[in-house]
């Protein structure tokens, strides 16, 4: 996938919210973006998943443009991972897991046996499928944020967006969502882009990582050369060490005690 | 409404509620056809639907035949129908709007299909009551809908708000036709807009059938997507739904059948918050099962009403007396044992 000078305002005569971000995703790789609240990242995903229009740039997909794309053609391409929410009203984690196929289903129809076995069989890849009949707004966050990936590989894309995977979890269920979503883009071979708070868990789990602040790239590039203590004090402006633990690197925040 | 329910997918273990559901609406049809101020034995009641189809069942030429043939069964058709249309309204309107708290008549569609009627009673015969009543409540929820949607997504109490202030406006507008045409119209406007069907007969339900088929089978062939668009807007759209289209079809579906439905029993509340809240609560919030089962839980709770209205005194009582009186306290329930579940994040 190809990113191609993205540009984006809210409207005419405000200021420019993405200013001509370009960088390439490629499949089975973790691409982390990285940058404090209000850099443009949110705006980003919005440009990629077609809710909102930007005013200049492209981005391609085996050369074909994705923005060109309608919804369900689109939704065909790119699924959403959003941030953990509690919906209306309470869905069983399944009725949750079988969304994904909308795109697949024709507007007036309703889901074919197919679609039922691919959701049941994306529930057993995340090791979900005990929590089938349980319903999405009694289970804790972490099963939660699963069933929501779980949704999004039904909807059998080859590209995966994930808004703040780990932002509601506690730090177990971090590990556990982020181990699962790398396993899962190298065995299906998917291009999947998140946005993360933590450069620890980018050290962690990203390949690459594109850097972002006041709408344009910073940096971008593989993980652990681009996350250094200058660009945090130019990206985040905090004074950070970078410790090395055995090959990993860890950022470690310098605050007085 | 013929429906084969196929979710046998899903293990269910309360597929006997299912099957209950389905058949409740028959029986109560059943009952409403023998009880009333002319006794008829039960059995008769069959005799007679029977010979309409097989002569050999035809018991001749009794009393009871043109009771049965000619008041009571259009009576309890039109109830049916109309129950048929509210709840089923109901429940895709709360998918719709993410909002278990809504219905046609709290979103103010029914008040603008009353102003419609009103309108075309009281000052304009020559104009077809019911493409009367279905502008004026497509409007009415039009409204409601672009005052609740201040800033793209909509929230479930200025919604609320919404609804009700568009349902004062228009109800002050048929206060303005009442007060302006003469008594004889005056008399007709406000019996009818009490709900009732005692006036029921076959053309009416001609009427509101024709409303029920043509506004909620495409309602009940996207039955499914309501699952995805109650996930929010953004969510809905990046999952691959057409939101505009498809929420245009699923409102407009739903005003016809209910402004139908209006222009022929009058203002009757409640029905369509109350009936889907009760099948969410027997059988979950899936919409493939939720919606045919609110459509036919709808048509028994309303021929259960009518009977009621019917029978309890020696009078008719309009049959929005008898609902109005179980869904106040119906709402009041929901609010208090819902807390966070019913209201949610606002």
């Amino acid at each position: 996938m190809t990113v191609k000078d993205i540009t984006f305002r809210h409207s005419s005569g405000q200021p420019d919210v993405l200013r001509g971000v370009s960088f390439e995703a490629l499949p089975g790789r973790i691409h982390a973006i990285l940058g404090p609240n209000g850099s443009g990242k949110t705006t980003l995903f919005k440009c990629l998943t077609g809710l909102w229009r930007p005013q200049r740039g492209e981005v391609f997909y085996n050369g074909q443009n994705l923005l060109a794309f309608s919804g369900p053609a689109r939704a065909r391409l790119i699924a959403v991972v959003p941030q953990e929410h509690e919906p209306p009203f309470p869905y069983s984690v399944e009725d949750m897991v079988l969304m994904g196929r909308a795109a697949h289903v024709d507007a007036f129809a309703v889901p074919s046996r197919r679609d039922y076995e691919t959701a049941e069989e994306t529930m057993r890849v995340l090791g979900i499928d005990h929590l089938r009949d349980k319903a999405y707004t009694r289970i804790s966050g972490g099963e939660r944020q699963l069933a929501l990936v779980a949704r999004a590989l039904a909807q059998q894309t080859p590209i995966l967006l994930l808004d703040e995977p780990t932002s509601h979890l506690d730090f177990r269920h971090q590990l556990q969502v982020l181990k699962k979503v790398r396993w899962i883009a190298r065995e299906k071979n998917l291009t999947v882009l998140m946005t993360l708070h933590d450069p620890n868990l980018a050290l962690l789990f990203a390949d690459q990582v594109v850097a972002l602040n006041e709408g344009g790239i910073q940096a971008h590039g593989p993980a652990d050369e681009v996350i250094t203590e200058a660009m945090l004090a130019r990206v985040y402006g905090v004074e950070v060490t970078v410790l090395d633990n055995n090959g990993i690197k860890v950022v470690s925040p310098r605050v007085e005690k | 409404m013929p429906f084969k329910e196929d979710s046998k997918f899903k293990v269910q273990d309360s597929r006997f509620i299912s099957g209950l559901i389905y058949v409740l609406p028959f029986a109560a049809a059943w009952v409403a056809l023998f009880l009333g101020a002319y006794g008829v034995s039960p059995s008769m009641v069959l005799r007679v639907l029977g010979g309409v189809v097989f002569p050999f069942f035809d018991p001749g030429d009794v009393a009871e035949k043109a009771i049965i043939l000619d008041i009571r069964l259009p009576r309890v058709l039109l109830a049916g129908l109309t129950g048929m249309a509210l709840a089923g309204a109901g429940v895709t309107l709360q998918g719709v709007f993410r909002n278990p708290l809504v219905d046609p008549f709290i979103l103010g569609i029914s008040a603008g299909a009353s102003l419609g009627c009103a309108l075309s009673i009281g000052f304009f015969p020559s104009w077809p009551i019911q493409i009367m009543a279905f502008i004026f409540g497509l409007g009415a929820v039009a409204v409601t809908f672009s005052a609740a949607k201040m800033q793209g997504e909509i929230s479930r109490l200025p919604l609320i708000l919404a609804g009700v202030i568009v349902s004062a406006f228009f109800t002050a507008m048929v206060s303005i036709v009442k007060f302006l045409v003469d008594p004889m119209k005056l008399q007709s406007i406000v019996f009818w807009l009490m709900g009732s069907f005692a006036l029921a007969d076959w053309r009416m339900v001609w009427i509101a059938g024709g409303g029920v088929l043509a506004g909620l089978l495409p309602v009940f062939l996207m039955r499914w997507r309501l699952n995805v668009m109650s996930m929010g807007d953004d969510e809905a759209r990046t999952l691959g739904i057409h939101l505009r289209r498809d929420r245009l079809i699923l409102i407009v579906g739903s005003s016809l059948a209910v402004s139908l439905a209006v222009s022929v029993s009058g203002i009757i509340g409640w029905v369509g918050l109350m009936v889907p809240h009760l099948v969410r609560m027997l059988r979950g919030p899936d919409h493939r099962a939720l919606v045919p089962q609110s459509i036919m839980g709808g048509a028994a709770f309303m021929i259960f009403a009518d009977t009621i209205a019917r029978n309890l005194t020696g009078f008719d009582i309009p049959v929005g007396i008898i609902t109005a009186i179980l869904g106040a306290p119906f709402f009041v329930f929901l609010m208090r044992k819902g807390g966070r579940e019913n209201w949610g994040r606002a």
